[in-house]
């Protein structure tokens, strides 16, 4: 793989893009949200800029108006986002072991459920341009859509916003479902993965756990489980 | 008691940052262990899967259209188009069936 690729940045970019209208229009409600929570615009877009997590940043916008204690926003934050350890953990092994310690500071930057998606998606080593140039448009839109949610309010049509909420979602699709053609275990798994988030929805006691929990529980449960049962043979590159 | 709008935000981002960051650069080396290697392997696939569903139902203003979006989009990805092509097309149908069906 030749690591210093000048199309890496560029392929980035053009990853970048489907986050980047996704993350437009999530951020915008968001930006909503934090008006309504007392935040200026100039803050609003700050917070998007440093933190970059929808969930994280839905949860503390409450806490905000809520005026609760630093401690408890520290704690919220390290709970609804703990998913990144994980993602981090899994993206330390796509990065070769040379990559120097200033780029996987940078690149952790930028572990977001979508930049994560794509990245551990590009096949063979992780290059830190292709990170960088999906961080370039994605984090930028992310908080120009925070912003413009709190500039404009409810100005973009209902319809338009309800239709770019599923980007995220479809490119997530793209991600997981093409190597199911040629990995049977790993279709029983995505399935199996559904199912049982499908299931903490409904069920009684289940359905009271946050979304942030359910999502490292069941992360957890099932990768365990399919590793015991299904071990991958070598270069886990190839995902 | 009134507090600290950027304090607040600082906080947020250090203690997401550090969950973000620590692994990356504390595991160097490739993990040898089969286990940990195919338990890493999956945690993408279980992580996306878990977010998409049933989430995606609840994304737009009607779970026809949610569901339209998600089924086109499962059928495009099958067929390997790019992500940006699924993520266009699968909007794009959210946008008609709003429009002109629901």
């Amino acid at each position: 793989m030749d690591r210093n690729h000048p199309r890496w940045y560029r392929r980035g970019l053009k990853d970048g893009i489907p986050i980047a209208l996704g993350y437009l229009a999530v951020s915008f409600s968001l930006g909503i949200a934090a008006k309504n929570a007392g935040l200026t615009a100039f803050e609003a877009t700050v917070m998007s800029l440093t933190n970059s997590t929808s969930a994280g940043e839905f949860a503390a916008l409450g806490l905000i108006s809520a005026g609760a204690a630093y401690t408890e926003m520290a704690i919220t934050q390290a709970i609804i986002n703990l998913r990144y350890l994980l993602m981090s953990c899994a993206l330390s092994q796509k990065l070769h072991p040379d990559v120097p310690l200033l780029s996987r500071l940078a690149i952790g930057f930028g572990i977001t459920d979508e930049i994560f998606g794509v990245s551990i998606n590009v096949d063979g080593n992780l290059n830190p341009k292709y990170s960088y140039g999906v961080m370039s448009l994605a984090i930028p839109g992310w908080a120009l859509g925070t912003c413009l949610g709190v500039v404009m309010g409810n100005v973009l049509p209902a319809r338009i916003v309800s239709a770019l909420s599923l980007a995220l979602y479809a490119m997530f699709i793209a991600i997981i479902i093409p190597p199911i053609r040629h990995n049977h275990a790993l279709a029983g798994i995505i399935g199996l993965s559904m199912l049982a988030s499908f299931a903490f929805t409904v069920l009684p006691v289940l359905c009271h756990i946050s979304a942030g929990v359910r999502i490292i529980l069941l992360t957890v449960i099932v990768a365990g489980i399919a590793a015991y049962f299904f071990p991958v043979e070598e270069d886990t590159n190839a995902a | 008691m009134q507090r600290n709008i950027y304090i607040y935000i600082l906080i947020m981002a250090g203690v997401t940052y550090l969950i973000r960051v620590l692994p990356l650069t504390l595991i160097r080396q490739e993990i040898k262990n089969q286990f940990i290697r195919s338990f890493l392997y999956y945690v993408p696939y279980v992580t996306l899967s878990v977010m998409t569903f049933p989430a995606i139902l609840n994304a737009t203003n009607s779970p026809v259209s949610a569901w339209a979006g998600f089924l086109l989009a499962l059928i495009l990805a099958w067929c390997r188009q790019s992500l940006f092509q699924v993520a266009v097309v699968a909007c794009a149908l959210v946008f008609i069936i709003e429009c002109f069906v629901v």
